[in-house]
């Protein structure tokens, strides 16, 4: 079941990930302290495929790639916003936690709904109230990147060093 | 005929090698710098390895400054700047800069020449928005994209619109650079300027100080901004002049390049601000701050740790105490300025004022070290951030300000303006 964590505007990433646990880069330890600053229940009670609901510029604030690898880690499927930080929207596409925007979903969503996301086709659907939401597919460079897997896997290739 | 553009714009084009570009232009440009610090390093360092690659695109244009968790502050930062020594050694980097000769990096790089007019520069720091002050574009990147710019000197970027900012007249006593800046993002909000270029000029800009302008630009990343930018002019000619390590170039915005919203502002109805807690845009000016008591005052780092910024902290200082339930803490952005903090005599000032003197580091900006906050404490700080726990307890409380107010209110125990010490 997938359920969601909703959060409101301008989650910076001090809150996502608190620097005094930027001494390490390991996923898994990263995990253990996300969201800690402003929801201490999040580490613990997060289960695999569950979904982050925000409002405007999610990921605002430092560079630290931190944030999106310990929500990555933390198991979370898919963060909706109505806006992302610069910084934050490539490094996620980057290491490939996926990232969607809608701007009516946040406001009608409470903790604990079940979402259903649908990727491929763009598609978010509350289960809790049975609205459909739309959001935006990636395309162009920016799909070509993620269906590569990744930045790291597309240097790789330019590089001649893709097996 | 090619259409009018914007300094952002050109530094793309060129960068680019095309003859011109416009917002929403997705392109590959070349890179003249890439930097990381001890936290975004050691993660760029894993990712780089992963490409394949068996050289950085240059050895003279990697940089690593270990800057936030140094002097280290614990085993695993240790064994974090320890990961960027050895690569450094490995793979021949020619500016790894170690603690005795490092600096706060956005305070560093310019001081150093390393980074200059006209550049495309790319940091594994929010903060590297910073050498828009010269006249560079320059943004934050994370990690990975780091890394592969490290192994292909190029990376992507999508051309932003640009937003220009006027600031014109005279300042008004005790205003300073860090006032504008922080009064622009309390207009905007944090993400008045998201995905878009700042581009900061006018008449009182023009009359800046390069100081200042590195203050500005600096905090353009608070208002959501993919850089800020100063056009060059002979204020920049003398600082880079003889400094810079390689050629530059001025690149200027053409009279009738596009912008998606032109913003003027009279300084001089503008006050030293305050920004509240917990987000920049929580602007204040100072007579309507009303009585906030406070336990620490910090003064530094990438924003304001500049020999200006010491000055104006010592100038306050001089002949006075901090007051009895206040911690001063300053730290001095590179060795080069603590050192001329020490000839010009204002590290005296400030340690006989009570104040403690730190060797430069970004450690109690992010709450890293050097100055954690207990639950319930409050700061007055020149820094660039006042999220929930950024320089501590969740429950801690920083307010943002220019060293001319941190230094007063470290002295009167709550948030002053110089005027009432």
């Amino acid at each position: 079941m997938t359920k969601t964590w909703v959060y409101k505007d301008n989650v910076d990433t001090d809150v996502i990930i608190p620097a005094r646990y930027l001494n390490t880069s390991e996923p898994a330890e990263l995990a253990k302290h996300c969201m800690e600053d402003i929801d201490k229940d999040f580490a613990n009670e997060v289960k695999q495929g569950d979904v982050i609901i925000a409002g405007e510029n999610f990921g605002c604030g430092s560079s630290r790639e931190h944030a999106p690898i310990a929500i990555k880690a933390s198991g979370i499927k898919a963060v909706i916003a109505k806006s992302f930080a610069r910084i934050f929207f490539r490094n996620a596409i980057n290491i490939g936690l996926v990232i969607l925007k809608n701007a009516e979903l946040p406001d009608e969503v409470k903790k604990g709904d079940e979402i259903d996301v649908d990727i491929e086709n763009g598609t978010i659907k509350n289960l809790s109230t049975g609205k459909t939401y739309p959001t935006t597919a990636y395309t162009g460079s920016i799909k070509e990147l993620i269906d590569i897997g990744g930045l790291v896997n597309y240097t790789k290739d330019k590089l001649g060093n893709s097996k | 005929m090619t259409r009018p553009m914007t300094i952002t714009e050109k530094i793309f084009a060129d960068h680019a090698g095309l003859e011109s570009v416009k917002p929403g232009d997705l392109i590959t440009a070349k890179v003249d710098l890439t930097l990381a610090n001890d936290i975004t390093g050691p993660v760029a360092v894993k990712e780089f390895k992963k490409t394949g690659a068996k050289k950085v695109f240059d050895t003279n244009r990697v940089v690593f400054v270990p800057d936030h968790f140094v002097p280290n502050k614990d085993i695993k930062s240790a064994e974090q700047v320890k990961m960027l020594r050895d690569f450094s050694r490995e793979y021949g980097l020619k500016n790894f800069f170690d603690v005795g000769k490092m600096g706060i990096e956005h305070a560093l790089l310019p001081e150093l020449g390393l980074v200059g007019p006209g550049d495309l520069v790319i940091g594994a720091d929010s903060h590297t928005c910073t050498y828009g002050a010269l006249g560079a574009f320059s943004t934050g990147v994370g990690s990975t994209d780091l890394a592969c710019a490290m192994a292909l000197g190029e990376t992507w970027f999508m051309v932003p619109e640009t937003i220009k900012v006027e600031f014109d007249g005279k300042l008004n006593k005790w205003v300073s650079a860090k006032d504008l800046i922080l009064f622009l993002i309390g207009q905007i909000g944090v993400d008045g300027a998201l995905y878009q270029a700042l581009e900061i000029g006018g008449s009182t800009i023009r009359e800046m100080p390069i100081d200042g302008r590195f203050t500005i630009c600096n905090m353009a990343i608070e208002a959501g901004a993919k850089n800020g930018i100063i056009e060059p002019d002979e204020i920049t000619e003398e600082y880079v002049k003889g400094r810079c390590q390689r050629p530059y170039k001025f690149y200027k915005s053409d009279k009738d390049a596009e912008y998606s919203k032109i913003l003027k502002y009279d300084v001089s109805e503008i006050e030293p601000q305050v920004a509240f807690p917990h987000l920049p845009e929580n602007t204040k000016p100072i007579s309507q701050v009303g009585n906030i008591k406070i336990d620490q005052s910090v003064i530094g780092s990438c924003t304001n740790g500049r020999i200006s910024d010491l000055e104006i902290a010592a100038d306050i200082l001089k002949g006075r105490k901090v007051h009895p339930d206040v911690r001063l803490i300053v730290f001095p952005g590179t060795q080069d300025i603590y050192l001329e903090a020490i000839e010009k005599g204002y590290i005296q000032t400030i340690v006989k004022a009570g104040g403690a003197v730190s060797t430069p580091t970004c450690g109690p900006c992010l709450g890293g070290h050097m100055g954690i906050l207990a639950k319930g404490e409050r700061a007055i700080s020149t820094t660039n951030r006042n999220f929930v726990g950024r320089m501590g307890d969740v429950e801690s409380e920083v307010y943002l300000s220019s060293p001319a107010i941190a230094a007063a209110s470290a002295v009167l125990g709550e948030i002053t303006s110089p005027e009432k010490i």
